[in-house]
């Protein structure tokens, strides 16, 4: 058991998230969006999401390159695993708070408000459970982990992690003996992965992508699309009236003022 | 120099008659769904008044549209993209639902349902997004019509800055005007530059300014950035809307819905050409008073021979080039100026121009005394201030208003001459800096007004983007999405593909 919900479940929640992904940019574009519903009320989501959304942003990149980061390069870089835990620690735990406390004002203003209630789908609450329920898991860890603060059990998260990424046969045994707190946090952080294409979640990937596009591909600020299927010569200035010949097609004004500067 | 044509309209509000007629045909063509029941594409607004959604035009206040900033750069006035960026977990700029107001529906049912009482059943009113009941409607689509509400609220409207305005507050000095609004089509829009996922396009070929359903993804800084208002947030789809100028009327040469019933004809549309590499430079004019001018430099005239030319090869269309000789826009915004953007002072270079309403002089019972410049009214003593006009029409600047509204007395004047005296009194007309050939033209578009003359629109060439063979057996219209319908519950991407309901064969 523990090895299928810590060797191939990852496997397959990585393998739902990505490709459903994928597939539902492909096939409904119309559906991919943040489902703000700031137009509804206001009140409560200033605040919340902002919180929630630094807090959980902080979160994701520590534990992106906290336990994605080749173990020999902090050895390299010098800084001990101790030290490194402390930073987890110290700045998981203030980043995880924030975005709890974001996160409950969220969700009580969403299962509170009738208007936000009233036009918030099952998995809009459903997934805000699920995070919610990762945060309390992922701060309820730091506990445990001021037991042990020499970095050993970060060590095994670690491994484990790369172990997936590697294709590591034995990866799910680095983790065999760590607190439970920590398995049901691998294993709701798994699902969570695996049910993200099918929710609102789905907005990150474009969270990610708007300052990309909008800071580094968009010269300007303004976008004009043409349906023109072949593109047109470029000219820099005025073409000049080079016809001597006035064009009957033309209106008379044109006519006669083509024909007075002829004269000059 | 790059020459573009782009779709404009000109509104004539001296002949609007605030029938709503616009709003509603409107409504029922595009915004009759879920999520954008509070939305009106096109809505009417009576002035003086804070209008919908309440007081859009104090850009203190929501920061829409642009701001030439102190090293004389043009920026949305809502920020950098830096700024858009940081604001977009939560924005500061967005109004609530209850600056439009909630959309609400009656209880109908109740009507015919109700047992015996010993009342008459009545239709209540709902919530169209609780589904609960509402008990006093706080708000409406149009809730100062007809100068409804009392002055000191309808008078924060903006446009009485520098207005000793408490004198409008009087039952003997009151004065009203009717304002259609819809989508500026803006030559330089503020709602595509904040739009973060770039879904927002103006249309190369026509101008129009469109939101990419499929690319949107609900940031909504484009409603904070439009200073007009004018892009709605459907929080149904979670997608950001407006007005398409109806662009698939527009594509075949037919009026937008707007246009085509309204029942005081007072909107015109037609082609503009202009320079799109002078756009940058208009919108960033140092004086805001200059940039009504400034816009003006922007368009080209059709009628020289080298624009002509120069249009030609930028790849417009023979028909398009000889609707903008036709168009009606240019007569009245270039020719005869009596047509102005609507808020040049937002820097957006908007493309729906308003000719401001003549009204009754101020002062009845000295009508006689005052204020004759020869045989017409000084347009200073005119019910509706100039300033206000001014205010609204040409950031503040009150000699074009002044002069248009001249022109307009003008005309009636000329006529008025003409049809019952039987003279042709060309000095009216020289007054105005006019010509009576001017004038009788100026008569028969802006006072016939016949549908061939409001309505230049050439179709658009299809020819040049698609073959026609690929198109057989598609959807037609639809929201987004291909045959999808594009609302989906229950399907696995949190919401359904519902099958299109199709027409079947009668049996």
């Amino acid at each position: 058991m523990h090895n299928f919900l810590y060797g191939i479940f990852p496997y397959i929640a990585l393998g739902v998230g990505i490709m459903g992904t994928i597939a539902r940019y492909e096939r409904d574009p119309f559906t991919w969006k943040t489902s703000s519903s700031q137009l509804l009320r206001r009140k409560q989501l200033m605040i919340g999401s902002i919180l929630f959304h630094v807090g959980v942003l902080v979160i994701f990149f520590g534990h992106l390159v906290g336990l994605l980061t080749p173990i020999w390069v902090f050895d390299t870089l010098g800084i001990s695993h101790g030290a490194k835990q402390i930073l987890a620690v110290a700045a998981g735990g203030i980043a995880g708070v924030m975005a709890l406390v974001g996160g409950i004002m969220l969700f009580h203003r969403r299962w509170v408000d009738p208007r936000i209630r009233q036009t918030s789908s099952v998995w809009d609450i459903a997934i805000l459970v699920m995070l919610l329920a990762q945060l309390v898991l992922g701060i309820g860890t730091i506990f445990v982990s001021l037991g042990h603060l020499d970095g050993h059990e970060m060590v095994k998260f670690m491994s484990w992690a790369q172990g997936i990424f590697t294709f590591d046969g034995a990866a799910a045994s680095y983790i065999a003996d760590v607190a439970l707190v920590f398995k049901l946090h691998l294993f709701l952080g798994l699902m969570i992965i695996a049910v993200f294409p099918f929710t609102r979640l789905v907005h990150i990937v474009s969270g990610f992508a708007a300052p990309f596009r909008y800071l580094l591909t968009r010269r300007g600020y303004q976008i004009v699309r043409s349906r023109r299927s072949a593109a047109l010569p470029h000219h820099a200035g005025p073409v000049s009236a080079s016809r001597k010949v006035v064009d009957p097609k033309l209106p008379p004004e044109t006519a006669s003022s083509l024909a007075a500067r002829a004269a000059e | 120099m790059r020459i573009r044509a782009q779709i404009g309209m000109v509104l004539n509000l001296d002949k609007c008659i605030g029938c709503h007629t616009c709003s509603v045909t409107c409504k029922n063509v595009w915004t009759s769904r879920d999520g954008v029941e509070y939305a009106w594409f096109n809505n009417v607004e009576t002035k003086p008044g804070t209008g919908y959604p309440t007081d859009w035009e104090n850009q203190d206040r929501w920061n829409g549209g642009w701001t030439r900033t102190k090293s004389g750069k043009l920026q949305p006035k809502q920020g950098s993209k830096w700024r858009i960026l940081a604001n977009i977990f939560a924005n500061p700029d967005l109004p609530e639902i209850d600056d439009y107001y909630e959309p609400f529906d009656f209880d109908h049912d109740h009507l015919k349902s109700a047992p015996e009482m010993k009342a008459f059943p009545t239709a209540r009113p709902r919530s169209k997004i609780t589904g609960e009941r509402i008990e006093k409607i706080e708000k409406g689509p149009n809730w100062e019509e007809i100068l409804g509400g009392e002055f000191s609220k309808r008078s924060e409207d903006y446009n009485f800055e520098g207005i000793q305005k408490e004198i409008y507050g009087e039952y003997e000095n009151t004065f009203m005007m009717y304002l259609p609004r819809l989508c500026e089509h803006c030559l330089n829009p503020a709602c595509a530059a904040s739009c973060p996922s770039g879904a927002i396009y103006k249309r190369e070929e026509d101008g129009i300014v469109l939101i990419d359903q499929e690319k949107c993804r609900g940031w909504r800084m484009c409603v904070s950035g439009c200073p007009y208002k004018k892009v709605y947030y459907n929080w149904s789809t979670g997608k950001s809307e407006k007005c398409t100028l109806c662009y698939p009327r527009i594509e075949s040469g037919n009026p937008t819905v707007c246009s085509e019933t309204c029942v005081g004809r007072i909107r015109y549309l037609g082609v503009m050409l202009y320079d799109a590499d002078k756009i940058d430079e208009a919108a960033n004019a140092a004086d805001k008073t200059d940039l009504y001018d400034a816009q003006l430099g922007v368009f080209l005239d059709p009628h020289d021979p080298v624009i002509v030319e120069t249009a030609r090869a930028d790849g417009i269309p023979e028909d398009w080039i000889k609707a903008a000789q036709e168009s009606p826009i240019w007569k009245m915004a270039m020719e005869w100026k009596v047509a102005f953007p609507l808020h040049p002072e937002y820097r957006t270079l908007p493309m729906v121009w308003y000719i401001p309403p003549l009204s009754p002089i101020q002062n009845a019972a000295e009508a006689g005394a005052i204020g004759m410049d020869g045989a017409m009214p000084d347009v200073r003593n005119l019910r509706i201030p100039l300033r206000y006009l001014a205010n609204m029409l040409t950031a503040g600047d009150e000699a074009p208003v002044a002069q248009a509204l001249e022109r307009m007395l003008a005309m009636r004047a000329y006529m008025r001459a003409k049809s019952v005296d039987g003279v042709i009194d060309e000095a009216i007309a020289a007054r105005a800096g006019l010509s009576g050939r001017v004038i009788e033209d100026m008569y028969k578009i802006m006072a016939l007004a016949d549908y061939e003359d409001r309505f230049v629109i050439p179709t658009t060439h299809r020819e040049q983007v698609e073959e026609a063979y690929d198109l057989r057996s598609g959807c037609g219209f639809t929201d987004s999405n291909g045959c999808s319908t594009g609302i989906s519950k229950g399907s696995l991407f949190g919401g359904a593909k519902k099958p299109l309901k199709m027409p079947t064969e009668a049996m």
